[in-house]
C-alpha cells in the first residue's frame, strides 16, 4: 500500500505533470497575448481588455480553490500528481470520479479503493480517464474551423436594423444551464431520503446577494462592483452556508 | 481601422488562432495520453487491454455523445480562440462559460463581433491560468492546507460553490429575460421535484434545457417580444 502511494506520488510524476501543465499554460499565455494586441490593433479601448482580464482573475479565484479541494479528493486514491493533472486539463470533479470509479470496476475492483489499488490498475484506470475525455478536444481538431465558418463571425443584422437572434441565442442558453442546476437544487430539497436544502439556501442567498449588487450598478450607476458583484455574490453565499452549519 | 481592414485583420487573426489551437490541442493530446505509459513503463507495468477497453465503452458511451453536444452547443458561446482553450482546459460548464458572459456583460461587447470573440478569448485564457496558477500553488501548500481545506467548519462553503455560481448568475439572466426563464426554469424544478433520479443528471438535463429555452427564445424572438 504504501509502495503504491509513494509510486503514485513520486517526484518524477511531478515533473512530468508540471512539464504537461507548463505546456497548458503558456499555450493560454500565447492566446491571451494574441487577443490582447489584436483588440488594440481593431480599436478597442485599453481599459476595456484590461477589466475582462481582471474580471475574469476575480471571477475564477472562488471556483478554482473548489477544483483544489477536488485535487486533495482525488488524491487519496490516484495520488497528488495524476489528481492534479486531471483536475488542471479538461477535467472537472463529477467526470473524474465517475470515470474512476467505472474504470477500476472494468480492472476488475469493487471500486475505487485505496486496499485494491496496484500500479496495473493504476495505469489503466488513468489511461481510461485520459482518452475518456477526448471527445470536446478531438471535436476542435477536425471540426472547429468548418463549424464556426458555418455559423458565421459577422453579426447577423434583421433588415429593420435590429440585432439577430445570435446575441439572445447564447443568453438563452445560458438560462437553460441555470434553470437545469436550479431546477436539481429545488428537487433536492424536497423532504425525503437523502434530502438537502443546502444547495438550494446557498442558491437562495447567492441571489440574494446579488440582486443587491444589481441594484447598485444599474439603479446608483456604481458600475465599478461589476469586477466583483459575482466573486462577493458567491462568498456571501458560501459563508452563510458556514454560518447556518454552525447555527443548526 | 476601416470595417473592411478591420474584417480581414479578424479572419487573419481567427485563422492563426485556429492554426495555433489546433497544433497545441494535438500535442496536448500525445502528451496526455502519453503520461499513463510513461508512468509504466517506469514502474514496469502496462495499462490493461480488456480493462482498457471495457472501461472505455462504459465511459465512451455517455461522454463521448455529451463530448458532441457540448461542443455544439459551447463552441458558439466560447468562440474560436475560447473554444480551443476551454475544450484543454476542462471545467466548461462550471467555470469557462459563466466566466465568458460575466466579461461579455461587463465589456458590453455584442455576439458575433470580433470584440466579443476577443474578450472571450482573454476571459478563457485569464481563467485558465488563474486556476492553474491557484491549484499549483495548493499543490506546493497540500500539505500544511489539507486541515483547513477539510476542515468540518469550512466544509459546507466548499460543497456549496456550484450552487452559490448558479444561484448568483441565474438571478443575473433570469432578470434579464424572465419570459424566457419562466418555462425550463419551471420544467426542470417539476422534473426534479416529481423524478429525484433526475437530480443527479445534472449535466445532462442541461442540453434539453438549454435547448427548450432557445427554442423559447427565438419564437419570442420572432414575435418581435425580445
Amino acid at each position: 500500500m504504501n509502495d503504491y502511494l509513494s509510486r503514485v506520488n513520486s517526484g518524477i510524476f511531478y515533473l512530468l505533470v508540471a512539464a504537461v501543465l507548463g505546456f497548458i499554460t503558456i499555450m493560454c499565455v500565447v492566446f491571451l497575448v494574441k487577443s490582447y494586441r489584436a483588440g488594440i490593433r481593431i480599436g478597442m479601448d485599453k481599459k476595456v481588455l484590461k477589466k475582462a482580464i481582471t474580471s475574469s482573475a476575480t471571477f475564477t479565484l472562488l471556483p478554482s480553490i473548489s477544483i483544489l479541494l477536488g485535487v486533495v479528493a482525488l488524491s487519496g486514491t490516484l495520488g497528488v500528481p495524476f489528481s492534479w493533472l486531471r483536475l488542471s486539463v479538461i477535467g472537472a470533479l463529477q467526470y473524474e470520479l465517475n470515470v474512476a470509479e467505472i474504470a477500476a470496476q472494468s480492472f476488475g475492483l469493487s471500486g475505487l479503493r485505496l486496499e485494491e489499488m496496484s500500479m496495473g490498475a493504476f495505469v489503466t484506470i488513468a489511461l481510461v480517464m485520459t482518452v475518456g475525455i477526448l471527445g470536446g478536444v478531438f471535436c476542435c481538431i477536425f471540426f472547429l474551423k468548418k463549424y464556426m465558418n458555418k455559423i458565421g463571425k459577422s453579426p447577423k443584422k434583421e433588415k429593420n436594423g435590429k440585432p439577430g437572434f445570435g446575441a439572445h441565442a447564447t443568453t438563452a442558453m445560458f438560462i437553460g444551464l441555470c434553470g437545469a442546476y436550479i431546477g436539481s437544487y429545488v428537487g433536492k430539497a424536497v423532504p425525503r431520503e437523502g434530502a438537502d436544502w443546502m444547495p438550494l439556501f446557498v442558491a437562495a442567498v447567492a441571489a440574494a446577494a446579488m440582486a443587491v449588487f444589481e441594484y447598485f450598478i444599474q439603479k446608483k450607476g456604481k458600475a465599478v462592483l461589476e469586477n466583483f458583484s459575482l466573486a462577493a455574490s458567491m462568498l456571501i453565499a458560501m459563508a452563510a452556508a458556514v454560518l447556518i452549519q454552525l447555527a443548526i | 481601422m476601416t470595417e473592411r481592414e478591420k474584417t480581414e485583420f479578424f479572419e487573419e487573426y481567427n485563422d492563426g488562432l485556429h492554426r495555433i489551437g489546433r497544433i497545441t490541442l494535438v500535442a496536448a493530446v500525445i502528451l496526455l495520453v502519453g503520461i499513463p505509459f510513461v508512468i509504466g513503463i517506469i514502474n514496469g507495468v502496462m495499462p490493461e487491454g480488456r480493462g482498457f477497453i471495457s472501461g472505455f465503452a462504459k465511459v465512451g458511451i455517455i461522454y463521448i455523445p455529451v463530448a458532441i453536444v457540448e461542443f455544439l452547443v459551447y463552441s458558439p458561446m466560447l468562440g474560436v480562440g475560447g473554444s480551443y482553450l476551454s475544450f484543454i482546459t476542462g471545467n466548461v460548464t462550471n467555470m469557462k462559460i459563466p466566466c465568458v458572459m460575466n466579461s461579455r456583460d461587463i465589456a458590453q461587447t455584442t455576439v458575433g463581433t470580433p470584440e466579443n470573440e476577443i474578450i472571450s478569448t482573454i476571459s478563457v485564457a485569464t481563467s485558465a491560468i488563474v486556476t492553474t496558477l491557484v491549484i499549483v500553488v495548493g499543490v506546493i501548500l497540500l500539505a500544511p492546507l489539507q486541515p483547513v481545506l477539510q476542515s468540518e467548519v469550512l466544509l459546507p462553503a466548499f460543497n456549496n460553490v456550484v450552487p452559490a455560481l448558479f444561484g448568483a448568475l441565474g438571478l443575473k439572466y433570469f432578470a434579464k429575460s424572465p419570459q424566457i426563464a419562466f418555462i425550463p426554469v419551471l420544467l426542470m424544478t417539476l422534473l426534479c421535484v416529481f423524478v429525484p433520479a433526475a437530480i443527479s443528471q445534472t449535466s445532462l438535463l442541461m442540453i434539453p434545457c438549454g435547448g427548450l429555452a432557445l427554442l423559447i427564445g427565438f419564437w419570442l424572438y420572432k414575435k418581435g417580444k425580445l
